[in-house]
C-alpha cells in the first residue's frame, strides 16, 4: 500500500494525525506531512480511515 | 434477536456523508447490492470548496470531485444520480424515487443533507443561494463580471463569500440582523473580531439590520430592503440565512423527524434505519447532548459510523466525535474543535484578538466544551482538541491560562 497527499488541497485540520500519528504529521501551517509513504499492513485500516475522512479528500491509497 | 445479514443496502444522498457510508461498507465487507441515491445529477463532490475555491475561481469546477471515476466503479453501486428521493415506506422497507422507481432495502442510511433557506423573492433573477455546484457556479460568473453584491446573513457561508468576493473586486454589503455576527455560535469576543475582519477588508457591514425583502427592476433583483427604512443597491443579492434538513420526503413515513431525522446514539432511526451528516440529530454521549452538524468533517465521520453499525447492530458502538470546523475569511483560517453552541463562557487563553491571533476556549456547565482559533497554527489547538475529547473540567482546563498562557492543563 503507497499513500500519496496532495498538499495544496489540505485544509488542515488534522483529522488524519488524530487517527494515523505514525503515518501522518501536519508541519507549522497544518498542511499534511507524510512520515511514511509504505505503511505496513498493520496502519492500513487507519490510513483508510484518515483518507475517508480527510474533509478536504487530500488522501490517496494506491494499492500496488 | 439477531436479525440476518443485510443484502440490500440503500443510501439516500450522494454527498459527503453517503459516500463516506457507502465506502465503509464495502470495507467492512458488505458484498451485497449497494444503491446510492443522489439528488444531483453529479458523482459526489466536496462542497466546502464552493464558498472558497470555487467561488474565487482558484479551482476548476473538476477539482471538488471526491473520487476519482475507477474508485467509483470500484465500490459496486447501483448509482442512481438526478433523481431525489420522494417518500419512504419503513414497514414495506421501500424508498420510492421521483420518477417512481421503488427501491427495495434491509438497511438504510439517509444522507440527504440541507437545503438553503429561502427569502420571499428569492426567485428572482439575481438572488442567489449556495449549496450546490450550479449554484456557486452561477454566483461565480456573476462575481467575475464586477459588480456590487449584497450579502444576506452574516453567519460563515456568508462571511466566505463576502471574503471571496471582495478579492475579486466586487463591491460587498453585508447584511447581519444581530448586533456582532456569530455572537450566538462563537461567542461575542470572537463575533467582533470576525466583524472586524469584515470592515478591515472594505466590507459594508450592517449589523443589527434585518432585511425585509428585494427590491426589483426590470425583472431583476437591484438589491435589498432593510428594516430601517433604507435600501441596498447591488446587482447581485446572496441570501445565506442558514439552512433546513432536507426531511420533506420522509412525511408520512413516521420516522421521527423533528429538526433532522431524530437518530438515538448510534445513529438509528428506526430498525435498519439509520442517518449521518446535515439532515442527522443524535445523542452525542461526549456532550451529553442531541446536536446535529453541519460540517464536511462530521458528515464522513457519522457516515462511517453508522456504516458500521448498521452491519453489526449486536456490537454498534455510540458515535461521540469532537466536532471540527474551519473556514476561510480574508486569507485567515478559523478552526473549531467541540460544541460550541450554547456555550456559557468564552474566554480567551491565547494570542490576542486585536493582533487577529487568538484562540478562545469554551465553558458550558462546569465542563471544557470547545476551542476557536482564529490565525493560529494548528498545532495550538491540538491539546485543546484532546481536553476537550477527555472531558476536561473547565477550572483544570484554563488553570496554565489565567488570561493568556499557552496550553490546556490535563489533570
Amino acid at each position: 500500500m503507497r499513500v500519496e497527499v496532495d498538499q495544496p488541497k489540505c485544509v488542515a485540520s488534522g483529522q488524519c494525525v488524530l487517527v494515523a500519528p505514525e503515518v501522518f504529521d501536519q508541519d507549522d501551517d497544518g498542511i499534511v506531512v507524510l512520515l511514511d509513504t509504505e505503511p505496513g499492513a498493520e496502519h492500513e485500516e487507519a490510513v483508510r480511515e484518515s483518507a475517508a475522512i480527510c474533509p478536504a479528500a487530500a488522501i490517496r491509497l494506491v494499492q500496488e | 434477536m439477531t436479525a440476518a445479514p443485510p443484502r440490500r443496502i440503500v443510501v439516500v444522498g450522494a454527498s459527503a456523508a453517503g459516500l463516506s457510508a457507502a465506502e465503509t461498507l464495502r470495507r467492512q465487507g458488505y458484498d451485497g447490492s449497494l444503491t446510492l441515491v443522489g439528488r444531483e445529477p453529479h458523482p459526489p463532490y466536496d462542497r466546502p470548496p464552493l464558498s472558497k475555491q470555487i467561488l474565487d475561481g482558484t479551482w476548476e469546477p473538476e477539482r471538488v470531485r471526491l473520487r476519482s471515476p475507477a474508485d467509483l466503479d470500484a465500490l459496486g453501486l447501483d448509482l442512481r444520480l438526478g433523481v431525489p428521493a420522494a417518500a419512504l415506506a419503513p414497514a414495506a422497507r421501500t424508498v420510492t424515487l421521483a420518477d417512481g422507481t421503488e427501491l427495495g432495502y434491509d438497511g438504510l442510511i439517509i444522507a440527504t443533507g440541507v437545503r438553503p433557506r429561502r427569502l420571499p423573492g428569492c426567485g428572482t433573477p439575481g438572488v442567489h443561494v449556495l449549496r450546490d455546484l450550479k449554484d456557486a457556479l452561477a454566483l461565480r460568473e456573476r462575481l467575475a463580471a464586477g459588480g456590487r453584491l449584497v450579502v444576506v446573513g452574516a453567519g460563515f457561508l456568508g462571511a466566505e463569500v463576502a471574503s471571496a468576493a471582495r478579492s475579486l473586486g466586487v463591491a460587498v454589503t453585508l447584511v447581519e440582523p444581530s448586533p456582532v455576527p456569530l455572537a450566538h455560535a462563537v461567542g461575542r469576543q470572537a463575533g467582533a473580531q470576525l466583524a472586524r475582519l469584515h470592515r478591515d477588508n472594505g466590507v459594508d457591514l450592517r449589523t443589527g439590520t434585518k432585511a425585509t425583502g428585494i427590491t426589483t427592476g426590470a425583472g431583476r433583483a437591484t438589491g435589498v430592503r432593510l428594516d430601517d427604512g433604507t435600501a441596498v443597491v447591488a446587482d447581485d443579492v446572496l441570501v445565506a440565512v442558514g439552512s433546513a434538513p432536507n426531511t420533506d420526503w420522509l412525511r408520512g413515513s413516521g420516522l421521527p423527524v423533528g429538526d433532522g431525522v431524530e437518530c438515538d446514539r448510534y445513529g438509528a432511526a428506526a430498525p435498519g434505519v439509520y442517518a449521518a451528516g446535515d439532515v442527522a440529530r443524535w445523542y452525542n454521549p461526549l456532550f451529553g447532548t442531541r446536536m446535529r452538524v453541519e460540517h464536511r468533517t462530521n458528515a464522513a465521520e457519522q457516515g462511517m459510523a453508522v456504516a458500521r453499525n448498521l452491519l453489526d447492530p449486536e456490537r454498534a458502538r455510540p458515535f461521540a466525535p469532537v466536532p471540527y470546523f474551519w473556514s476561510d475569511q480574508y486569507g485567515l483560517r478559523v478552526q473549531a474543535f467541540g460544541y460550541l453552541r450554547g456555550h456559557d463562557e468564552a474566554r480567551v487563553v491565547d494570542g490576542t484578538p486585536a493582533d487577529g491571533r487568538f484562540l478562545v476556549a469554551y465553558r458550558t456547565g462546569d465542563r471544557l466544551t470547545g476551542a476557536l482559533g482564529v490565525g493560529m497554527p494548528p498545532r495550538a489547538l491540538r491539546p485543546w482538541r484532546a481536553a476537550i475529547a477527555a472531558a476536561a473540567d473547565w477550572r483544570t482546563a484554563t488553570a496554565g491560562s489565567p488570561d493568556g498562557a499557552a496550553e490546556p492543563s490535563r489533570a
